[in-house]
Parts: structure tokens; sequence; C-alpha cells
């Protein structure tokens, strides 16, 4: 598959970047004419994750936070990458209610909100080697079919 | 980020404008618990009709809120809950220990706030 156009962001592990984070991938998603709903997945998706470079990856220091997002006809693919201390059992992290920080009242819904929310979610991570996660969403709109068929109706 | 509030009877009713994620949830805890200092309110409200965005940030909000007054036999329902959020609250599970109502009226009166 073809990558239209894609994107890199990267950004210190601040709590303000997270809605710049957010609103610039889904200003650039838009490429792609999704719906409204798919756009506030995306936008929430991307918030989930990047919230979690910043709490669980850097916890309270500083790091680089690092978002690629690739566009493909009817697809978004999107890459949050830190470089913070890892994950030790991913399928347990991924489970719903799990946390490994209740004293700072999270729910442990984040990776449930992000598969629910996005087609596929793929985590990459080991103790001290940081963290990527992988989302990616099918556009069901038209979008790409409109814009193959433009000038002819 | 602003939060207003207004008190009929035992329920608080808040109002939560912008957005609710880790970078705005401490400063909303914050002023939910001074209000919660008052120890005759029962009920909490939320009109999130302003609100525009909320992650799990917003579940873990949620959830202590609803702690603290069910500690004192109370409840916490939501109101005028806009598509994005509905559908957090709703894989999240919160569903089951908060409610929904469509108007702050009909919220009020599930709990007895309103003088019929
Ligand atoms: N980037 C990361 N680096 C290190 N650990 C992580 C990372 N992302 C997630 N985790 C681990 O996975 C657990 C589950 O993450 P999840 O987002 O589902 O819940 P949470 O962040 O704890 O709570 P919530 O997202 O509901 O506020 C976290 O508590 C943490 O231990
Ligand atoms: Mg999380």
């Amino acid at each position: 598959m073809e990558v239209i156009n894609e994107m890199r962001l990267e950004f210190p592990s601040k709590s303000q970047n997270e809605s710049f984070a957010r609103v610039t991938v889904a200003a650039f998603a838009a490429q792609l004419d999704p719906t409204l709903e798919e756009i506030a997945d995306i936008k929430t998706a991307v918030s989930e994750a990047v919230t979690n470079a910043i709490i669980h990856g850097y916890e309270n220091t500083i790091g680089i936070v690092t978002v690629i997002a690739k566009l493909y006809e009817g697809k978004i693919e999107i890459e949050v990458i830190d470089e913070g201390k890892g994950i030790e059992d991913i399928e347990k992290a991924r489970q719903p209610l799990y946390t490994s920080k209740p004293e700072l009242e999270r729910s442990g819904m984040g990776f449930t909100v992000m598969e629910t929310f996005m087609d596929e979610v793929e985590v990459i991570s080991a103790p001290g080697q940081g963290t990527r996660v992988k989302l990616v969403k099918y556009l069901k709109s038209a979008g790409g079919e409109l814009r193959r068929n433009d000038g002819q109706g | 980020m602003q939060i207003s509030s207004c008190r009929i009877k035992q329920a608080l009713v808040v109002k939560i404008e912008g957005e609710l994620d880790h970078h705005t949830a401490d400063a909303v805890r914050e002023r939910l618990d001074s209000m919660l200092e008052d120890p005759s309110i029962k009920y909490m409200i939320f009109d999130l009709s302003q609100l525009k965005f909320m992650d799990s940030s917003g579940i873990g909000v949620f959830i202590g809120r609803y702690k603290v007054v069910s500690q004192r036999g109370g409840a916490v329902s939501v109101v005028y809950v806009t598509p994005q959020i509905n559908k957090v609250l709703e894989v999240s599970g919160l569903y089951r220990i908060i409610r929904k109502y469509d108007s702050i009226e009909e919220a009020l009166s599930a709990v007895g706030g309103c003088d019929e």
C-alpha cells in the first residue's frame, strides 16, 4: 500500500503537549476526509497513547515523545514512541482496569479506549527500552473514492 | 478549562467547560474536592454540554468523586453528554456506577431536588 502523506512530531513530555499532539494528528488526518466520529476516535486514541508516554514512560522526568502519522488510501497509521521505562508485561498492561498508578486516580482504561476507538493496536515495549504504540484505523468514509472520481460529479 | 456550579438542595450541578485530559484533570479534581468539602452535598450532576473533549483521565476524575458522594449515600450523574464523551463513558463501563439523563431537570427530579 502506497503512503499518500506522512508527518513526524517531536516534543518534550509535558502535559500541555497532550492536546497539541491530538489536535495536530486530527488536523493531518482530515486530509483523508474522515467523518466527525472518526476524527474524534483518532483524537481520543492519540491522547491516550501520548498521555501514557508522559505519565508512565517518562514518569516525573522529561524525555522526547515522537508521533509519526502515515496516510494511506482509506487508512491512517499512527505511532507514538517514547524512550522511557518500558512495559514489563504487555498483556497485563492491556487488560481493562489494570493500572500501575491507582494512587494518581488512573482508571486503567487507556488501552481499552485505544482498542475500541481504533481497528488495530500494536504495542512494542521492553523494560528500559521504551514503548512504541502503533494505532491503525480504516476509514469507512468514502473520501478516497470521491477524490478519485473528482470532476465527474 | 472553566468550572461553574449551582447548588440545589442536596445536589450540586457542575458545568465543566473546555477539555478534560491529564493536563487539566488535577485542576478539575481540586475544584471539585473543594466543593465537596461541604458535607451536605450528596449528589453531583455534571453538565457536560460544553465539555469539548475527554479521555480516560476524565474517567478517573468521575470515579474519584463518585467514591466520595457514594460514601454519603449520594450519587453522580451526567447530562447533555456529547457523542465523543458518551463513547468514552460507555467503553469504560462508567454507566454502571453513574447515570445519564437528558436534562438537568430530569437529573434533579431523580434525586428529589426539585420542588414540584
Ligand atoms: N508508554 C508507556 N510506558 C510505560 N508503561 C506504560 C506505557 N503505557 C502504558 N503503560 C502501562 O500500562 C498500564 C495500563 O495503561 P492504560 O492506559 O490502559 O491505563 P492507565 O494509564 O494506568 O490509566 P488510564 O489510561 O485509564 O488513566 C499503565 O498503568 C502502565 O503501567
Ligand atoms: Mg493511560
